[in-house]
């Protein structure tokens, strides 16, 4: 209205924290509120199956939620300021996967053609070591920043991780995929580990370089052309991802890191075309791929016709498989409401039911209701992901909080929409409720790097310096 | 186990379930409008009824007047002093023409506990066109209008910082 005098005074908001909660108690209820969950899920599943309250309901309620506790209290020491809802979140999802991975060991069926029955207790375990490295991670890891100091130690550090399992000896070829090393009796999955080691390069790496990857470009039909020497890094990691892809047949690895790359670039750059190239790229590789990899076209031809792939295989025709088609049909018969834990039949699929296939059980017992509600959980840890890197005072923390959720909720769409039918299946696992040690190990440390960026992002900003102006009147003469 | 038992267990667990997300999205909420948005137009706005009904409550003699002198002036003029920082911060006075006096001397207006402040510091008056002026008194440690010492009386514009030891205040509508 009459804003002709002084406008300067006219839209000038300022923004401050209101006395910045810890939240600290928000996030012990919602703990207990996480672990009860699971308990809950513990015993239906006991009384569906076996017609009594599961004998191991004490251990394994009193188990996650001392591991839980200890957390929590490590949070409240070293962590004061961070997000109430990454640790109940995470901690709610690793005891659903608990639940259902116990559900499947109690499946005859199951217990008939492997060693299961011994999964969940295992699963336990990986858990405890997943909370003990979170622990670690917050306690040792001050400040994230620390990390931007290793940048191109990383670099180096997730190619090793990444090559390793192609070193004779020590990978191990298993089911079509050489993602595992075999150290000491144990199999891990270095590429869950490389996630994070290479979020950390490539947040390093772009702060630094991201002025010259925005501005230094001709525009060319409305798109952003960089420069050829600011493209070489895109297409290095391009070509790496590639080459995982063939020499280790991991389609969703390889998707991972590039897709990856591709937001953090676009984050770090604000050039659409960052997208546009991303995606191309990606789709060129993956077709070139699929066009001569054996491994990869079966999942192709599954994806495409997973009737046609259940038929040949129940005709004994080596090298299809059912499994696309049953999880279609778990799914199906699972409906809105489900038909209640303990009382699928998902334990048909067989193989990898309790790994990459967990979905599906997830999906016929708890039905699309359940479904929606699992995977708004993993919604909500990438929002306060985000949300954390839009807190984030310091560029590398914005980076690599975005990267790490941006991985992570990569990873979620890439498994359950390969799961799904909605994109080809590819041999990586749901994070947190899969059963899988290297797994649940590595992202426990991802949601310790992400509570410990949130700590320092929602910490009350210090008192800002005197002014300057204050000097002139406050002054003794004599 | 009855049939009746599983299903009430598989819709509670669905709901539990559920109500978890929905308390997680809660928590998010009251962290979203976690920040205090100060917003200087939204005040002028809410200042705005409060002028108007007083207008209204005016002798129509003196709203004539108001509306006949220079009415754009007028609409621009400051209603009320604020204090934003030092001991008093928080304080307003309404600007009603009359002259106020700042100092550490029991009779000021506004009197200033401040160890830098002279005891007859600086007055803020109107003058004859409803301009509000600030002048100096001859303190020792000095008045200051935004960063520049006062000489002479000199006219306040809206929201410009007072200084006058560790006090400063400003005049808003």
């Amino acid at each position: 209205m009459s804003s002709t005098t002084n406008p300067s005074t006219h839209h000038t908001s300022t923004i401050g924290a209101i006395g910045a909660p810890s939240r600290r108690n928000t996030e012990l209820a919602l703990l207990v509120f996480a672990v009860v969950i699971p308990v809950f899920a513990y015993a239906n599943v006991g009384l569906a199956i076996n017609n009594q309250v599961p004998s191991g309901l004490l251990s394994y309620g009193l188990g996650l939620g001392l591991l839980a506790g200890v957390a929590h209290l490590v949070v409240r020491k070293f962590a004061p300021y961070a997000d109430p809802l990454l640790l109940p979140l995470a901690t709610l999802l690793n005891g659903l996967g608990l639940v259902v991975i116990w559900r499947l060991d109690q499946s005859k069926l199951l217990q008939s053609i492997k060693q299961a029955g011994t999964a969940a207790p295992r699963q336990l375990l990986y858990t405890a070591m997943g909370i003990a490295l979170f622990i670690v991670v917050l306690i040792f890891l001050k400040d994230h920043r620390v990390l931007q100091r290793y940048t191109y130690i990383s670099m180096v550090g997730a190619l090793v991780l990444l090559l390793l399992p192609l070193v004779p000896g020590l990978g191990a070829n298993i089911y079509g995929a050489k993602i595992w090393i075999s150290v000491a009796g144990f199999s891990i999955q270095p590429g869950e580990f490389a996630k994070i080691v290479l979020a950390i390069f490539f947040a390093g790496y772009l702060m630094v370089k991201r002025d010259a990857l925005a501005l230094a470009s001709r525009r060319f039909m409305g798109l952003y052309l960089p420069r050829g020497r600011d493209l070489g890094p895109i297409l290095v990691v391009w070509f790496i991802s590639i080459l995982i892809l063939v020499f280790e047949t991991d389609l969703g690895t390889s998707l991972l890191f590039f897709g990856m790359f591709v937001i953090m670039l676009y984050v770090a750059t604000e050039r659409t075309s960052w997208i546009v190239f991303g995606l191309l790229m990606s789709a060129a590789g993956a077709v070139g791929v699929a066009s001569f990899e054996p491994h990869v076209k079966m999942r192709v031809q599954a994806w495409l016709d997973p009737m046609k792939e259940y038929t040949l295989s129940q005709a004994g025709v080596g090298g299809h498989s059912e499994q696309s088609m049953q999880a279609l049909w778990a799914f199906g018969s699972g409906g809105t409401l489900g038909s209640g834990l303990g009382q699928g039949h998902s334990d048909l699929i067989r193989f990898a039911a309790n790994s990459d296939f967990i979905l599906a059980t997830f999906g016929e017992e708890l039905g699309l209701a359940g479904i929606m509600a699992l995977l708004l959980i993993y919604g909500l840890i990438v929002e306060r992901g985000v949300r954390t890197a839009l807190a984030a005072r310091d560029p590398f923390g914005k980076l690599l909080a975005i990267g790490l959720s941006g991985a992570f909720a990569l990873q979620v769409f890439v498994v359950s929409g390969g799961v799904m039918g909605l994109i080809p299946l590819t041999g990586m696992t749901m994070p947190f409720v899969a059963y899988g040690g290297s797994s649940v190990i590595a992202n426990w440390a991802l949601v310790g790097i992400l509570i410990r960026i949130s700590d320092t992002a929602r910490r009350p900003a210090p008192a800002p310096a005197s002014n300057p102006d204050a000097e002139m009147t406050q002054v003794v003469r004599p | 186990m009855s049939e009746l038992t599983l299903t009430v267990m598989r819709l509670g667990f669905l709901a539990v379930l559920w109500l978890f997300v929905i308390v997680a999205v809660q928590v998010i909420r009251s962290d979203l409008f976690g920040t205090r948005v100060t917003q200087r137009g939204a005040r002028r706005e809410a200042a705005r009824p409060q002028q108007a009904a007083r207008q209204a409550a005016a002798p129509p003699q003196q709203r004539g007047q108001q509306s006949g002198g220079g009415g754009r002036q007028r609409r621009n003029a400051p209603t009320k002093l604020v204090v934003t920082e030092g001991t008093l911060t928080g304080t307003t006075v309404a600007l009603q023409g009359q002259t106020i006096t700042l100092g550490r001397a029991h009779d000021s207006t506004i009197v200033l506990d401040d160890d830098y402040a002279s005891s007859r510091h600086a007055r803020i008056y109107p003058d004859r066109d409803g301009q509000w002026i600030v002048e100096d008194l001859g303190s020792t440690n000095g008045t200051y209008l935004d960063r520049s010492r006062l000489t002479t009386p000199t006219p306040i514009p809206l929201g410009a910082p007072i200084r006058i030891g560790k006090t400063v205040i400003e005049l808003r509508k």
